[in-house]
């Protein structure tokens, strides 16, 4: 949290009218920002292969110069996409381990998922239904957990699986034969489920269910008003106010340049996106 | 004067000699056939030593009945006769000598380039009739003519003149042209090895080694020819991008377990995408004309020989390497265990994940939009 704080600091002024705070750091938005426009990418270039025989994958290949354009900004987009995960992993192990950051591997800020996610699962799956109230959900709740540990797993799996059919002869020195098959069925499968997660799951769950729709700006500005903090995490702002540390995190309004640039940046991604599920979906049922 | 004298005597000679061979009677004839008959064309050509009266012999006196009896050709051309009898142009109405041979008083022997039968020429004259679509559709016969000129024996007459390239009659002969169905015809299906061997030796002899070629000649006409898999008048340069986009479903024609397989392969995938035809087709891995049995020392799909096969496009292929099965399938728990459970489970995966996630988010959705409308319905009560 240090970061953030510090992130916050010196931009904490009195506002007459409504306060924001400070959600994500600068690197944070900056890594979503890679991690989209990469996974758009891969799963542009991606899907062609995957569906070849589809009569949109050939118009596609066709249009940018075939095959060979495809797979060299597929490559291009994973090495980006590894080195940002990289960057990453670097990030969570210093803080954690070297700096001894409290909060990073467990509690309340950590990604790791505890007890109350389990508990926050089950009682907002009641509130769906009516038969419970909704929780009080903390700085990461149990479905942005699992987005993050998806995407986290994800890497890990398309990227081995995806490296392991660049480099075939040099992986197998030391994979079974039969290992060179199940790559790519792995790498298309776990590639589906995260197009097909995020492209549907990740857009309604985070930007376009009625509480944040159209689009929830703070990946982008970094800020969410006080209003948004309250309702959408009321443990967290609860416990930062109990700890005296809300001053801390105060940020200005996000300005209008920043306002309109992600909105625009966020609805082509979204379009882009929702427009890859639709050839997806049509491609998989079609065949 | 000397010079003068000698000039009009030449242009005399000239005169005289210029036809040389047509006989006075036939002079007679030119008299009014002169607008058909070019005597100086017909004099060189190959029949110009003959009399009129040789070919018009109901033809006597002058006046003489009109229309004249058409020419027998048969009572000089008794070979070529014999060998229309039977064939596919055996009507001698509808297919008169002239519909090949071109202009009857025009005709030169089939090396000379004004003939119409001679090999630059023979595509455009069987094209007079086998480019045309109504003719085509009235025999049930595909319109040949336009393949033959894209295809690469169409490039090489046409383009290079080269007087070597298959034209129509180097596969269907000339008089005793057979329909393909009858077991004599050279475009018949077990004939035909033999009819394109009679230039691509070497392929040939390749092709009847391996295991297509054995299983025609043992009579099994399932097995492929020549023909089917580079057709027969669209034939293609094959290492041309297109001839390795199109040929891969012939093959799978026959073989449809492995393409069906073949085609969950990142090679399928992405060599149906064009733009990249270097991927590997069937071809590449087993050989085009040879093919034979992995059990065979000689396949390139031999254990022995299956590192130097991948390695055409693998560098730095090894053993454990050519492991990889082309034709891995993933659906058959039997022949492929580890695949079929990685496929499983990845499958297992994709459909637990999206299926509680649709469920979980279409209740928040519908439960977000109440509690939305109920709130702002509540707020606006109170404003009221």
């Amino acid at each position: 949290m240090a970061d953030l704080q510090q992130a916050a600091e010196g931009k904490a002024q009195s506002h007459a009218g409504e306060r924001y705070f400070m959600r994500f750091t600068r690197a944070q938005r900056y890594m979503h920002a890679v991690l989209f426009t990469t996974f758009l990418g891969l799963a542009a270039t991606g899907l062609p292969m995957r569906f070849s025989e589809s009569f949109w994958a050939r118009r596609f290949a066709s249009g940018v110069g075939g095959f060979g354009t495809i797979i060299f900004f597929h490559k291009f987009f994973a090495v980006v996409l590894t080195v940002a995960f990289l960057i990453h992993l670097k990030e969570v192990f210093t803080r954690g381990l070297v700096h001894r950051e409290k909060g990073i591997f467990w509690g309340n800020t950590s990604m790791v998922a505890n007890w109350k996610d389990v508990k926050d699962l089950f009682s907002h799956m009641r509130w769906f239904l009516g038969l419970g109230l909704k929780p009080q959900f903390e700085r990461y709740a149990y479905w942005e957990k699992f987005d993050y540990w998806a995407v986290f797993w994800g890497m890990i799996v398309i990227g081995f699986s995806g490296y392991a059919m660049w480099f075939a002869p040099f992986f197998a020195r030391f994979l079974p034969g039969w290992a060179l098959n199940a790559v790519l069925v792995i790498h298309s499968e776990e590639g589906l489920l995260a197009i097909l997660f995020i492209f549907s799951i990740h857009f309604v769950n985070t930007h376009l269910r009625p509480d944040s729709f159209p689009m929830d700006m703070v990946i982008f500005t970094g800020v969410e008003s006080e209003e948004e903090f309250k309702i959408k995490r009321p443990e967290e702002y609860q416990r930062v106010a109990a700890e005296g540390k809300l001053e801390t995190r105060l940020a200005v309004k996000p300005p209008l340049w920043l306002l309109n640039f992600s909105k625009a940046v966020g609805y082509t991604s979204i379009f882009i996106g929702l427009l890859l599920l639709v050839l997806t979906l049509s491609a998989y049922f079609g065949s | 004067m000397k010079t003068a004298s000698s000039i009009a005597l030449a242009f005399g000679a000239l005169l005289v000699f210029a036809i040389p061979r047509v006989a006075q009677a036939d002079l007679d004839c030119l008299g009014c056939h002169g607008d058909k008959v070019d005597a100086g064309v017909f004099g060189a050509s190959l029949h110009g030593s003959l009399k009129c009266g040789d070919c018009h012999s109901t033809i006597k006196d002058y006046p003489h009945p009109d229309p004249a009896t058409p020419v027998k050709c048969e009572s000089c051309h008794t070979g070529e006769a014999e060998g229309l009898v039977g064939s596919v142009h055996a009507n001698r109405a509808e297919h008169p000598c002239t519909s090949c041979h071109g202009d009857a008083h025009a005709i030169f022997p089939k090396s000379d380039p004004r003939s119409a039968v001679y090999p630059l020429n023979i595509p455009r004259t069987c094209g007079n009739c086998h480019g045309n679509d109504a003719l085509a559709n009235k025999h049930g016969l595909p319109n040949v003519y336009p393949m033959y000129l894209d295809s690469i024996h169409g490039f090489a007459l046409s383009r290079e003149g080269l007087l070597v390239a298959a034209n129509c009659q180097s596969c269907h002969g000339s008089h005793h042209i057979l329909s393909h169905t009858n077991p004599q015809s050279p475009t018949y299906k077990s004939n035909i090895p033999k009819t394109c061997g009679s230039c691509h030796a070497g392929i040939t002899a390749n092709y009847l080694g391996g295991v297509h070629g054995k299983a025609v000649a043992s009579g099994n006409l399932n097995a492929p020819v020549c023909s089917d898999c580079h057709t027969a008048h669209a034939i293609l340069q094959p290492t041309e991008a297109s001839f390795r986009m199109q040929s891969t479903p012939i093959c799978g024609s026959c073989h449809k377990d492995k393409l069906s397989t073949y085609r969950d392969t990142f090679h399928s995938q992405l060599g149906s995408l064009g733009g990249y035809v270097e991927t590997a087709r069937c071809w590449d891995c087993h050989g085009a004309h040879d093919v034979l049995p992995a059990s065979d020392p000689k396949s390139p799909i031999a254990p022995a020989n299956l590192v130097a096969t991948c390695g055409k496009c693998h560098a730095g292929a090894n053993t454990s390497f050519v492991q990889y099965q082309p034709h891995a399938n993933a659906r058959n728990r039997k022949l492929n265990p580890a695949l079929f459970y990685t496929r499983l489970f990845m499958n297992l995966l994709l459909a637990g994940v999206l299926t509680f996630f649709v469920i979980h988010t279409i209740l928040w959705l519908v439960r977000s939009r109440y509690q939305q409308v109920k709130t702002r319905s509540a707020k606006g009560g109170n404003n009221g």
